[in-house]
């Protein structure tokens, strides 16, 4: 088959146009905090707040109100829950995540479960369908997904200094805890944009594959960020291409290209690769 | 450290201060150096865990002050004290004339090594930019003066050739000295440094303190924590021991009192004969590893 028509065949479906976009948008946005998430150990915090959005969805549902803003509105108040939380809490704060994030999620699929013939929609929400999104939701997406984007360029250098150093950081008078408030805000509102893309379940792949993938291949945080992106781009589309051509699904596919660059990326790569055994470590005196 | 690693700096930092020389060079010259930092009858601590006690203590601009005291008795509580990562409980610090964290700007903080994740993907030049991140403020990047400024940090420590270097693949006298250059980039009035020459070779360490009395010749103040009694004693000002509370403070020399030394270590100081009498601290030194000769001075009120 003619490579050309087998790479532009697909894109004169409606569904696989917007399809694409919207796995692009979401992969971005999730690979740029996902870097944050990946630095921070933030990736439990992640998966709890995707699934604690699912009442604020099914609400926005039942109610007839924008769904996004419903799963914003959860999934940003249960990350200032989680923030606030693992400032004053006394339990451990993985068993005190561990407890919200089951309890609200119970919460939605008990919501879920009083609406009549939920079972298929009930799906769809936990694995996510990227090429069944229509235009308004894509509107959605790139606006929010630009909002996120926006602020974090704005202030990358603080969210660094913050993430690496919060004690050096909030001595030199950076708001390193407002900081970290917005981080999980804006961490709230890219899941809620990834939702239907690739589901509840599978958002924190998305969030931490590609940028753990980085963080196996370089050193600076910039490159992290940008070798992030760009396997994020790469494995929405390949991803896309092979749930259409294969019929898979596609939420799915997306995330197993992501986690075969990262399989490459640890037994090939520089730091943890089997390449790089053979080669003696350099050791630097002053 | 070379001669164009000062030229950055305003002429009279790096000077011995004498006469009229400092004038204008920094804040407070002109009516002579007045107290950096007043703490008046401090206690704080963690949660239900105190961990200071009415605690007082003065610090004059320019000085060079050496916080002594075994682990837990406080040190590192002090030094967020004083940068505002921590609230008293009781009592009141001003710094640089105001409450801590209100000049943010003129401190420089060191965080202890262990406070860091040396795997981050950052650079040694990423690291030292970040000094100058507060007074760039949000949305602005960094310039030529902020380069300009970040070299010449990393030529004050010996570290200029290293700045692409990932800060993971450094020795700990190395990261040290980046952490150092990270201070000295944000051109600040006062340094807080928790261990800045703790795990590192001597050679770093004398080079460390020559940057550091250098800082306060030029005015700068700089409390810093250590473990290393003869270093503070030979290289520091003044001296605070602590231990939950202030033992003593005064003149260096006061760490080599051996009665004000037992009070504030308890049973952990051991003494080792020859090498002028040098004397090694730390709870990490167990009595059993002990080679024989060495006094050991118990006080059991701990």
């Amino acid at each position: 088959m003619d490579p050309i028509a087998w790479l532009v065949d697909p894109l004169s479906y409606g569904f696989m146009q917007r399809g694409l976009v919207a796995a692009l948008l979401v992969g971005v946005v999730c690979a740029v905090m996902g870097t944050f998430v990946v630095l921070k150990g933030l990736a439990f915090i992640g998966d709890a707040v995707s699934h604690a959005a699912f009442p604020g969805l099914v609400i926005a549902y039942i109610v007839g109100a924008p769904l996004y803003i419903g799963g914003a509105i959860a999934a940003v108040a249960t990350a200032l829950a989680i923030g606030v939380v693992s400032r004053r809490g006394r339990l451990r704060f993985d068993t005190a995540v561990g407890v919200l994030f089951a309890g609200t999620f119970a919460f939605g699929v008990m919501l879920f479960s009083t609406i009549k013939g939920y079972v298929t929609d009930l799906l769809g929400y936990l694995l996510g369908n990227v090429l069944g999104i229509g235009v308004g939701d894509l509107i959605q997406v790139a606006v929010l997904g630009a909002i996120v984007l926006g602020i974090v360029l704005v202030i990358r250098k603080e969210l660094l200094f913050a993430t690496f150093d919060p004690q050096g950081a909030a001595a030199s008078g950076l708001p390193v805890t407002g900081l970290e408030y917005l981080l999980l805000s804006l961490l709230g509102v890219t899941i809620v944009v990834s939702i239907q893309a690739v589901g509840i379940i599978m958002v924190v792949a998305m969030l931490v594959t590609p940028a753990a993938t980085a963080q196996l291949l370089v050193v600076r945080f910039n490159r992290m960020i940008s070798v992030a992106i760009a396997l994020a781009a790469v494995s929405a589309v390949v991803g896309l291409y092979l749930s259409f051509y294969l019929n898979l699904a596609s939420g799915a596919s997306i995330v197993l290209v992501e986690t075969l660059f990262f399989a490459i990326a640890l037994a090939v790569g520089p730091k943890t690769g089997l390449l790089s055994r053979a080669a003696p470590a350099v050791a630097v005196r002053t | 450290m070379n001669d164009s690693a000062l030229d950055h700096r305003p002429a009279a930092r790096g000077s011995v201060p004498a006469d009229g020389d400092r004038a204008g060079a920094s804040t407070g010259v002109l009516t002579g150096p007045g107290p950096a930092v007043v703490i008046e009858g401090v206690t704080a601590g963690y949660g239900r865990r105190v961990a200071l006690t009415d605690v007082s203590l003065d610090v004059r601009q320019g000085s060079l002050l050496a916080v002594i005291g075994p682990n837990g008795a406080g040190k590192s509580t002090l030094l967020k004290l004083i940068a505002g990562l921590l609230k008293p409980t009781a009592g009141k610090l001003t710094v640089l004339g105001g409450p801590p964290g209100s000049a943010a700007r003129q401190v420089a903080y060191l965080p202890q090594a262990e406070a860091v994740d040396w795997d981050f993907p950052v650079t040694v030049g990423e690291v030292v930019m970040m000094g100058r991140y507060a007074r760039l403020g949000f949305g602005r990047q960094p310039g030529p003066t902020d380069r300009e400024r970040v070299a010449a940090a990393l030529d004050t420590v010996g570290m200029a050739d290293a700045a692409d270097r990932q800060i993971g693949a450094l020795s700990g006298g190395q990261r040290r000295r980046v952490f150092l250059a990270r201070a000295i980039a944000a051109e600040p009035e006062l340094y807080l440094l928790d261990e800045p020459v703790t795990g590192v070779d001597v050679t770093t360490q004398e080079e460390l303190m020559d940057v550091l009395e250098a800082e306060a010749r030029a005015g700068k103040t700089v409390i810093a924590t250590t473990h290393d009694l003869i270093c503070a004693a030979q290289r520091f000002h003044q001296a605070a021991l602590i231990n939950g509370r202030v033992v003593a403070q005064g003149p260096a020399e006061l760490v080599l009192d051996q009665r004000l030394l037992a009070e504030t270590y308890g049973g952990h100081v051991l003494v080792l004969p020859g090498d002028g009498g040098r004397m090694v601290l730390d709870d990490a030194h167990h009595h059993d590893d002990a080679p024989p000769g060495e006094r050991h001075f118990h006080d059991e009120r701990r």
